[in-house]
């Protein structure tokens, strides 16, 4: 179903968290709101679900005002960072919970359930309680429990923040896999630009209450509408440099670096001040345009070595390549720029 | 062996010190079976004749039985009446934002440091007026208020242990407040439920001095103060009566205490985290 975010507001007494935000997520998609702590992701799930009342702006699903709709009647499958599984109930009776409640025929609760618990395969599980479950399980046993009354949307609070490494892998391909197979529209919120651009079809990446961008997560990368945008995406992060404007150029005067204009960016003023973002796969043995430092830290990453180069004014570069042994801790380097792919912005943060 | 050796002399002298405490329960218990000649501590008979009270009903005092059944029904409808309002206005204040919510939990407070005795001519008064003076309903109900306080702000303190998104979970999966609060809420705080049930009827049981004042009368006297008018009683002065009947009267305490201990341990142990 279709989630229409009009013009929310929210604000808690005086301090306004969210103003006029606009937010349309379309059927059977899944949507990441991307941001660091604070930024208001949490408090638009909670709008969405009912827990929080808007104080502005209305919220639809399909073509139906649900701004003033109690959370009960609203038909919303949460799950939650702590899973919030009830202790005292086993599983079979977690997941079955919702459909009691809306006093489904016992044989169809049994049915249903059953279904449940064979789409997030736990079905071994259903007698156990929840203490005696591990994290993954803990949370397929949420996630059943939120689609088993076929929600009109599924929203996911950090759903993977309390798993070890290994298993948030595994339950990422999970989630996308449930989601891809019930077709259900779902919001998952985040800090984790991984989990984002692996499991979503769009993200919304907010900051301080506003949303920045909202593009596939592969646009976003490629594209970036502002600095914060291109300082959350990647990992290892993209590199900033302070450089000016200079007959056509960009230079990066006490550096001695002269870079073209990429194609698409706008040529600033001469004398304008502007900010480079280089990421570190676009710093390496091949490009166009040079760039000299120094090594000064170096970490290996099994198949990738992350170098950062210190440049004569101070600024630090990153670099990711191939593994290889002829750099070292300490080496003056001369490695190059693909030009056409770093990207200009202005000094508030604004892309050229 | 070292240590054991150490503390010797600790051991004797706490031995000594308490030997006072456990010779008064020996003897307390003791004399309820048997007989000592005058001026003598060493029992010469053993005799059941101090517990026929339990068969034979002495002139002028209520039947026993019917006494421990007041007992009972005062110490249980008190507990019942404590638990039940108390889980209730204890989710309240842990987790609605009710009106003057701040002003209840500051009054709560300082209703459970306030000492109940001196509102007891007051309470007298108004049982008279309504007509509860002198019944079992009118005392229970006293009771079961006066205990309130400490039981409201126990319950909140277990609930504020209970994570919100449990609650949020279930409101989102259709359920009535009402049906979280029970279905969900509640049995996270059993064992605090458990722990003031057991608590409140203890209290209860030894209650003596508001069933004294407001509920005298023979029909609706309770234990503790059927005690008190055996050795108010200047003609049938009898000690080892009165010794048999506080045993009888303490022997459902010591087994509850027995048995649910533990439970009662909670209090502590969870009841303080609020």
């Amino acid at each position: 179903m279709r989630i229409l975010l009009d013009k929310f507001s929210k604000s808690f007494g005086d301090v306004r968290v969210i103003e006029d935000m606009t937010l349309e997520v379309n059927d059977g998609e899944m949507l990441a709101l991307l941001g660091p702590s604070g930024c208001g992701k949490s408090t638009t799930l909670f709008a969405i679900c009912g827990i929080h009342k808007v104080s502005g702006g209305r919220i639809f699903f399909g073509e139906r005002d649900m701004t003033d709709v109690p959370s009960q009647e609203r038909n919303v499958g949460v799950v939650f960072q702590s899973y919030a599984l009830y202790p005292h109930m086993t599983v079979a009776e977690n997941i079955a919970f919702p459909l009691r409640i809306r006093k489904l025929p016992e044989a169809e609760v049994k049915r249903q359930m059953e279904e449940m618990a064979r789409l997030v395969h736990i079905e071994e599980l259903l007698g156990r309680r929840p203490a005696e479950l591990s994290g993954g399980q803990q949370q397929r046993v949420a996630l059943a429990r939120a689609l088993v009354r076929r929600p009109n949307v599924l929203l996911l609070d950090e759903p993977l923040a309390n798993l070890d490494a290994k298993l948030r892998l595994e339950m990422r391909s999970e989630i996308r896999r449930i989601q891809l197979e019930t077709g259900i529209t779902a919001i998952l919120v985040t800090h984790d630009q991984v989990e984002a651009m692996s499991m979503c079809d769009r993200i919304a990446i907010m900051n301080a209450g506003r949303i920045i961008q909202i593009a596939t997560p592969q646009e976003m990368y490629r594209n970036p509408r502002t600095a914060f945008v291109a300082g959350f995406l990647g990992n290892p992060p993209i590199a900033f440099l302070d450089a000016v404007a200079r007959d056509g150029w960009l230079a990066v005067e006490d550096a001695d670096i002269r870079l073209p204009v990429p194609p698409g960016t706008r040529t600033p003023p001469d004398g304008t001040p502007v900010v480079l973002g280089i990421r570190p796969e676009t710093l390496g043995r091949e490009g166009d345009a040079p760039i000299r430092g120094r090594v000064t830290f170096v970490e290996t990453q099994g198949r990738e070595n992350l170098y950062d180069i210190t440049l004569a004014n101070g600024s630090v570069l990153r670099s990711i390549q191939r593994v290889s042994d002829d750099v070292s801790l300490n080496d003056e380097v001369e490695w190059r720029v693909r030009s056409d792919q770093i990207f200009v912005f202005s000094q508030n943060g604004e892309r050229l | 062996m070292t240590g054991h050796l150490r503390s010797w002399p600790i051991v004797l002298a706490l031995s000594v010190a308490s030997a006072p405490l456990v010779l008064m329960y020996v003897y307390l218990f003791v004399d309820t079976v048997t007989n000592a000649p005058p001026g003598s501590f060493v029992p010469n008979e053993f005799t059941l004749e101090h517990w026929s009270f339990l068969w034979h009903t002495p002139r002028g005092r209520p039947s026993i039985w019917r006494v421990t059944l007041n007992s009972l029904l005062f110490a249980t409808s008190t507990a019942a009446l404590v638990v039940v309002i108390s889980s209730m206005a204890g989710y309240v204040l842990s987790r609605l934002n009710v009106p003057a919510r701040g002003f209840f939990l500051a009054g709560v407070m300082v209703l459970h440091a306030f000492p109940a005795i001196t509102l007891i001519v007051a309470i007298f008064l108004v049982l008279q007026v309504v007509g509860l003076y002198n019944t079992l309903i009118g005392v229970i109900l006293v009771k079961a208020a006066i205990d309130m306080p400490l039981g409201i702000w126990l319950m909140k303190g277990f609930y504020d242990t209970v994570p919100w998104e449990i609650e949020m979970a279930g409101i989102q999966d259709g359920a009535s407040r009402f049906t979280v609060w029970r279905k969900l809420v509640l049995p996270q705080v059993k064992p605090g439920i458990f722990a003031l049930a057991l608590f409140a009827f203890l209290l209860g049981w030894g209650e003596f001095i508001l069933p004294q004042v407001l509920a005298p009368g023979g029909d609706v006297q309770v234990l503790s103060v059927y005690l008190a008018s055996l050795i108010a009683d200047d003609n049938n002065f009898d000690m080892a009566l009165f010794k048999s009947v506080g045993l009888f009267y303490m022997a459902p305490v010591l087994i509850l205490f027995f048995f649910f201990q533990g439970h009662l341990m909670n209090i502590y142990g969870g009841g303080t985290k609020g």
